[in-house]
């Protein structure tokens, strides 16, 4: 499984990529292809706040549906328009074009007690 | 948890293995979406091995036959085979099955892994014909043969002209045994069904054989996953989701292979007084333009969020690209044409009533 060095990770398989203030959020390698072919992502599109550990969203994969859960408290500043029509994205390039949300990370502790790449393998394995 | 021959195929092919129906079985190779297109475009192949064939063998077969099951075996003839249902005495659904008739003196029933022992138990509890009863399941590995182009890759591979009609069969040489041929399917295409008694190393020869021959075909192994969205997409039922002991064959739409004008069968009474009575529910075809859709057991609702029924199997169509539903829903809102809705996650998601299949052939 891809598990890149450079972002964070919780227990429940998304991942964080932090760019200063700014962070992408998305699912890992792992989850989608645990989940298979995704046809939907369910994020309700006024949704302004999300905050660590609670449900921001829905994945719909052909044979199940998952949560998705917020790595940090933040401020949502954009859905991935492209899932809308491709969620396919997230199964072909998880860590790329299949990223879900855009944040402004307001608590930087919280980024700090998410999992490493290596932890997070090891809960992987 | 019991392997079919195939076991090992799957594993190197590294499909995800489940436990259904006590056996473990391949739910997906790689992409449940590219294996329905698979077989919608092309070619695949399902191993379908847990299927249970149970033998009926004696002078009154056909009597029993008749007694058990809804449709009119009576209109059989040797390599015929016809899609039934056994009942209830009050109607309930005890498993839907294939019937296949060998001779005068013998008929092949094919059902349910998930029902096969209390099918055997239901049928010799009613063998008032003095027939034998022969579980012969472990003996048999099942290959369904499925898409356009299966007619031309099972031809290069059967030593007779493989000139069938739907819903008849022949026992021929496959890939150099003998087996039983059917144009049969849970997919909607052009498709068989492959009945083989063999052990592991002629099962694992065969499949390669018959990799070998669809090769050009670029045929493709499929999972459960997929049997599943091909069969919803045809509107075809799976027990345990659109039929049970809860539901009878007039409101699950099975009106067509219920034969009340036969001598008596068990269950025959019961269906009568629902027929004479009226539907108080029936199983409808719902599409919608949305793009969340519903599972099993999801509620359907009107424009208040008053519950009218419940979805018995959902999921997004691969071909039409939206999301596909059967529900029960109380009689008085189940006219074609007219607008209903799913709860999805307390939302309300706009859906239509149409008609089956949800992918015109």
């Amino acid at each position: 499984m891809n598990v890149p060095n450079n972002l964070k990770y919780t227990k429940d398989h998304e991942w964080l990529k932090v760019e200063g203030n700014t962070g992408f959020v998305g699912i890992t390698d792992f989850a989608q292809s645990e989940l298979g072919d995704i046809v939907f992502v369910d994020i309700a599109a006024d949704v302004n706040e999300i905050s660590a550990g609670n449900s921001f969203g829905t994945i719909e994969a052909v044979k199940t549906v998952s949560e998705l859960f917020a790595p940090c408290d933040g401020k949502v500043l954009e859905i991935n328009p492209k899932l809308q029509d491709e969620p396919q994205l997230i199964n072909s390039d998880a860590y790329g074009d299949g990223w879900i949300l855009k944040i402004e990370i307001a608590n930087s502790a919280q980024v700090n007690e998410l999992l490493s790449d290596e932890d997070y393998s090891k809960l992987i394995s | 948890m019991k392997n079919t021959k195939f076991v090992s195929v799957h594993q190197k092919l590294n499909a995800k293995l489940v436990d259904f129906a006590g056996f473990n079985m391949p739910v997906q190779y790689n992409s449940i979406i590219a294996e329905h297109m698979a077989v919608r475009n092309s070619i695949g192949v399902f191993d379908v091995s847990h299927m249970g064939e149970i033998r009926i063998k004696g002078s009154k077969a056909l009597d029993f036959v008749q007694h058990i099951t809804i449709n009119d075996a009576s209109k059989l003839f040797n390599g015929r085979v016809q899609y039934s249902a056994m009942c209830y005495p009050d109607g309930g659904i005890v498993d839907d099955l294939l019937v296949y008739k060998i001779a005068d003196d013998e008929y092949f029933l094919v059902v349910n892994a998930s029902n096969l022992e209390k099918d055997f138990n239901w049928m010799n509890s009613n063998n008032k014909f003095d027939v034998e009863i022969i579980n012969e399941s472990d003996d048999y590995s099942l290959l369904a043969i499925q898409g356009p182009n299966s007619k031309e890759v099972v031809q290069a591979l059967c030593d007779k002209n493989i000139d069938l009609e739907y819903y008849h069969f022949f026992f021929a040489n496959f890939a150099g045994v003998d087996a039983l041929i059917s144009r049969t399917g849970y997919t909607g295409e052009l498709g068989y069904e492959v009945y083989l008694k063999v052990d592991e190393k002629t099962a694992i020869e065969i499949w390669d054989k018959l990799f070998d021959a669809g090769k050009k075909f670029n045929i493709q192994p499929i999972g459960l996953g997929a049997r599943d969205s091909l069969r919803l997409e045809m509107g075809y039922c799976l027990y345990g989701n659109d039929i049970d002991q809860t539901t009878n064959p007039l409101e699950a739409g099975l009106g067509w292979i219920t034969k009340l004008n036969k001598d008596d069968f068990i269950g025959k009474e019961s269906i009568q007084k629902v027929k004479e009575n009226g539907l108080k529910r029936k199983l409808i075809a719902l599409v919608s333009n949305e793009k969340a859709f519903p599972r099993h057991g999801y509620s359907v609702c009107d424009n208040n969020k008053n519950i009218i029924g419940t979805v018995t199997s959902g999921t997004s169509s691969p071909v039409l690209n939206k999301p596909i539903a059967m529900a029960y829903v109380d009689i008085n809102f189940a006219k074609p044409g007219s607008q209903i809705n799913f709860l999805i996650r307390d939302k309300i998601i706009p859906a239509g009533i149409t008609s089956l299949p949800f992918v015109k052939k």
